[in-house]
């Protein structure tokens, strides 16, 4: 029996180097687990026929010598990433049957390090929401309370981590879609700096925003899978030249900002003011420096975000048209194939996003809405450069509360966009992010997992896998 | 306020068919998020409308086909909802 629970991409490495269990055995050791949970938690919307064919070509490069640290590794994809021959629905009616043509260049690079490729995870239709609920094909389940949601949108890629059924996932963030699931299922998420890793073959949700990121149970795999899927890509104009950060962590005091002004918004549950106060002290006792900032403009962050994603989001699904590909309602003329392919195809959030960015980048209000919405969004980045020539990270809880159960938002569109207070603003700027593990809070008997995140200036991603490990205590 | 006809114009603007159902809870819905939203103008007209969005930059690449040419002509067919004899097939126009 392979121990899944505890099991990192480094201990699996090892392991497979050594001979103690094949690529296969550990494929089928998760597919197992798969058959065992996944009818409850409905982490996947695919598990793909050939995993262990997969398995297979990974024990003969292991075999010949040619096995890199990913070689053999079980990883989910989300929904939303294409892989050339494979159904990539975005978790959308309208793409039900659309079979992807070509792959992701963060496909790409996992394929030539001979990865697994398990299935395809559940999200929240094209990643509009912060639950998994916004699926056609039906909500994921938390596999620490299965009354509850795992968070979204990647909520799948979250789920299918935190209940074994794959060592790793890739998902995608917009305002939170990452950070937020590692947080309600107690794991490890990275929003990495907007151009480092290449969106070519990401379904487009928020263009200006979007990031595909890593989740796993640690730090190092979440560090392992950044530095796999990274760098420039002539493919994707917005992604930038590879920039680590110089100098030696090991060991390195950090200066950590709080931005308390930020933090007494309202609406954070006790549990988390408490949890988020206990990750402090432990940051000051392993002798980090705490400094209190502000960010006067992040207040604003949410106004913002639901102007500019609206906005980019009724351009992204204009191609969702029942035309060239995807679903196609016929009606009476051209014109009405639109119409209905679309109200058929597409669910109600998206739909909602798509009127509402149609008002706000329409004639005569183009300006009073997306222009001022861009203007604050530039005093939102600037509030984090300002704060970052004083200190190295800034800390806040990832999410206002532990998960929440499942309908208990999805009826108050406002109510669910709050979840991403702490979130968004990251994207907004385009700064790193990880959410990180940080305790639990115990409700009607179910321990419910808690997060912290912590955000670094641009490309501070090392930083970020620093301060995390000292405070996880991860070598 | 919106109006119940905004919200046909801008479904119509959209290419989405509604029924009447849909019609009044987007109103009720996206009223509100507009109302939240609107707190941007006075943030703006406070810090004034200097500040320039975003920087931009120009990305080019060589002038020339990314593709052979019928490369991908198998896989996108097979992808159309409906097609003959390697075009998309699409309702008459005129």
């Amino acid at each position: 029996m392979i121990d899944l629970k505890n099991l990192t991409i480094k201990k699996a490495h090892e392991a497979l180097m050594k001979g103690e269990y094949t690529s296969v055995e550990l494929a089928t050791a998760y597919l197992e687990q798969i058959k065992k949970t996944d009818g409850d938690i409905h982490a996947y919307l695919e598990v793909y026929s050939d995993v262990l064919e997969q398995a297979q070509k990974a024990d003969e490069k292991i075999k010949n010598g040619e096995a890199g640290m990913l070689t053999g590794i079980p990883i989910s994809i989300k929904d939303n990433i294409l892989i050339k021959g494979r159904i990539a629905s975005s978790a959308s009616k309208i793409l039900e049957n659309y079979t992807a043509t070509y792959d992701a260049t963060v496909i790409e690079k996992l394929k030539k390090e001979s990865v697994v490729f398990v299935g395809r995870t559940n999200m929240d239709e094209f990643a509009m929401g912060g639950s998994t609920e916004n699926s056609a094909y039906g909500p994921t389940k938390n596999p620490y309370d299965t009354e509850r949601v795992p968070g979204g949108s990647s909520g799948g890629a979250a789920a299918s981590v935190a209940s074994d059924e794959a060592l790793v996932a890739l998902g995608s963030d917009t305002g939170g879609s990452i950070r937020q699931p590692a947080s309600f299922c107690g794991l490890v998420g990275l929003k990495p700096t907007y151009g480092a890793v290449s969106r070519h073959g990401v379904m487009a949700m928020g263009s200006s925003l979007d990031q595909i990121g890593p989740f796993g149970k640690t730090v190092e795999d979440v560090e392992i899978l950044f530095n796999t899927i990274k760098g420039q890509d002539k493919m994707d104009s917005t992604t930038i030249p590879d920039k680590k950060d110089k100098g030696d962590f090991v060991d390195k005091k950090f200066k950590i900002g709080v931005p308390k002004d930020f933090l007494n918004i309202g609406g954070i549950d006790e549990s988390v003011s408490k949890n988020f106060q206990e990750t402090l002290e432990k940051l000051k006792s392993l002798g980090h420096e705490i400094i209190d900032i502000k960010l006067p403009n992040l207040k604003y962050s949410l106004a913002v975000y639901y102007v500019i994603v609206p906005a980019e989001v009724s351009s992204n699904m204009a191609r969702f048209d029942g035309m060239r590909f995807g679903k196609r309602i016929s009606g009476k003329d051209g014109i009405e194939d639109y119409f209905l392919s679309r109200q058929a195809g597409l669910g109600k959030e998206v739909r909602r996003r798509i009127i509402l960015g149609t008002y706000v980048l329409s004639s005569g209000y183009y300006d009073a809405f997306y222009n001022k919405a861009n203007i604050v969004r530039e005093l939102i980045t600037e509030d984090y450069k300002k704060a970052f020539e004083k200190v190295d990270v800034i800390i806040t809880p990832t999410t206002p509360g532990p998960a929440f159960k499942i309908g208990e938002k999805s009826g108050d569109p406002l109510k669910m966009y709050l979840e991403d207070i702490f979130t968004v603003p990251v994207n907004l700027a385009g700064v790193p992010a990880i959410s990180i593990p940080s305790g639990f809070k115990e409700v009607d008997g179910k321990k419910l997992p808690l997060g912290i995140q912590l955000i670094a200036k641009h490309s501070g991603e090392e930083t970020l896998f620093a301060v995390s490990k000292s405070l996880l205590g991860e070598k | 306020m919106l109006e119940i006809k905004d919200i046909e114009k801008l479904a119509k603007l959209a290419r989405i068919e509604l029924t009447q159902e849909e019609k009044e809870s987007l109103l009720k819905e996206v009223d509100p998020i507009l109302g939240y939203v609107a707190q941007l103008k006075e943030v703006v007209s406070s810090v004034g409308e200097t500040k320039k969005a975003g920087e931009l930059r120009n990305v080019t690449r060589e002038d020339s086909l990314p593709n052979e040419t019928a490369s991908n002509t198998e896989v996108l067919v097979a992808d159309m909802p409906e097609s003959q004899n390697n075009y998309l097939k699409v309702k008459k126009i005129l």
